[in-house]
């Protein structure tokens, strides 16, 4: 016994680093897998609230082109609403019926871009019935979805990180793969699994799939830039430039699936 | 005493707060981004406890992780540096330091820009090892930390010179 104190206190330095280090590979392997970066994210009031301090002198500075987005975006609204073919006078019976996608605005307090695994702040959260899960767009296109929440803010997945892989498809066949990001660049965005027979070429639009139940159909993605085939020869590796600039990214949305519940039980069932 | 533990302390939150808000939005040419929190590390006072300064280290480290989402690639990273502080201290500052009378303010300049030299590329290369995690994508830790590397021994000269006292 006496030994074993002994060592303990000629090597305390070295337990105590030893210990550290450990707990500090523990939460890096964490943060690696999907879902688990439980205990050190940014979405608690400490690093929340200053961040949201900073933001909020902050984004003054680009209030002009984030008003132009969205200005280019109510024109594109108003456009389809007043071209539509439907008669908007006719009475709605039930206005909520048929409502499966919830959208709920937030603004991006912290943004990150040039890391291999980037996470955004958003200031939406548990109080705003925000819950992990939810898919997160922007005027332009995809964004990410969210991964921890609290009570007034909520982190990001951004589609440019390697967990990151979100199911799309090609607007013009409707083939499906899916959307990874190799690290190198914030623009350029790569897909994966399209079959060797789907008709790709460079200048076709990509948009998501609606198969995930996280995301809606349509929403777009960006264009193919760049093709080839993988090492096996039968899928494409496709890099896709993205609409969205994800270097500029101010207001977003959020989406929620009411219907993902259900979804999500009858696949369980039907895997069982 | 009071005095050195509330200068620390400060040191501690500025530095945190430079690091997250200004020096994690550089983006230098894309990706470049100076890591000066590091400093608080490499000129913790000598003589003092080994075990609160490893522990301090960690906890710096740990916050910067916390504000960047990036898991526990810092507090890794810094409490690796700490540990192996003393191997760099007698390699940089030879005699002197086994005399314990190293001063950071009054050194000649070339052994303390070894001195940062090193400790500031071991921690960036255990740090950039582990947020890209592949070995496949080994060339890209190396390029991180060279051009990281020297931004962030660039920045620390700069404020240790400035900074420095002189009597």
């Amino acid at each position: 016994m006496q030994q074993i104190i002994n060592f303990i206190i000629r090597n305390k330095n070295f337990l105590l680093f030893v210990l550290l280090f450990g707990i500090a590979l523990i939460f890096t392997i964490q943060s690696h897998s999907y879902h688990k970066s439980k205990f050190v994210n940014s979405a608690n009031f400490l690093s929340g609230g200053v961040y949201n301090s900073v933001n909020n002198v902050s984004s003054y500075f680009n209030l002009k082109t984030q008003n132009e987005l969205l200005a280019a975006e109510n024109k594109r609204l108003n456009e389809l609403l007043f071209n539509t073919k439907i008669d908007t006078n006719a009475i709605v019976l039930d206005s909520t019926s048929g409502l499966n996608y919830k959208y709920t605005t937030a603004n991006v307090i912290r943004n990150s871009y040039n890391l291999s695994d980037n996470f955004l702040l958003i200031n939406k959260g548990i109080n705003d019935s925000i819950h992990q899960d939810f898919g997160v767009i922007s005027s332009l296109g995809l964004v990410g979805i969210i991964d921890n929440v609290s009570n007034n803010y909520a982190t990001v997945i951004s589609i440019l990180n390697s967990k990151s892989s979100i199911s799309v498809k090609l607007k013009k066949s409707g083939h499906i793969g899916s959307l990874t990001w190799n690290g190198n660049s914030p623009n350029i965005i790569q897909l994966t699994d399209v079959e060797k027979i789907a008709p790709v070429s460079e200048g076709d639009t990509i948009v998501t799939s609606g198969q995930s139940s996280i995301f809606p159909k349509n929403i777009p993605v960006g264009t193919v830039i760049n093709l080839k085939l993988d090492a096996t020869e039968n899928f494409y590796e496709i890099d896709v430039k993205l609409f969205n600039d994800m270097t500029n990214l101010e207001h977003v949305y959020i989406i929620e699936n009411t219907e993902k519940q259900e979804i999500e039980i009858l696949l369980e069932n039907t895997n069982e | 005493m009071n005095s050195i533990i509330t200068a620390h302390s400060i040191r501690f939150v500025l530095l945190v707060l430079f690091q997250v808000i200004l020096f994690n939005h550089i983006n230098f040419l894309g990706y470049i981004n100076p890591y000066i929190y590091i400093i608080f590390i490499i000129f913790f006072p000598i003589k003092n406890n080994r075990l609160l300064f490893i522990f301090l280290s960690f906890l710096i480290g740990l916050t910067v992780d916390m504000f960047s989402d990036s898991g526990g690639i810092h507090a890794a990273a810094s409490v690796f540096i700490a540990y192996t502080r003393p191997v760099f201290l007698k390699f940089a500052f030879g005699t002197m330091y086994e005399h314990n009378n190293v001063k950071f303010n009054n050194n000649d300049f070339g052994a303390k820009l070894v001195y940062i030299a090193l400790l500031t590329v071991l921690h960036h290369i255990i740090l950039f090892s582990l947020e890209i995690f592949s070995i496949s994508r080994i060339l890209m830790v190396f390029q991180k930390t060279l051009f990281s590397g020297i931004f962030t021994i660039l920045m620390i000269t700069l404020v240790s010179i400035i900074f420095s006292r002189k009597h």
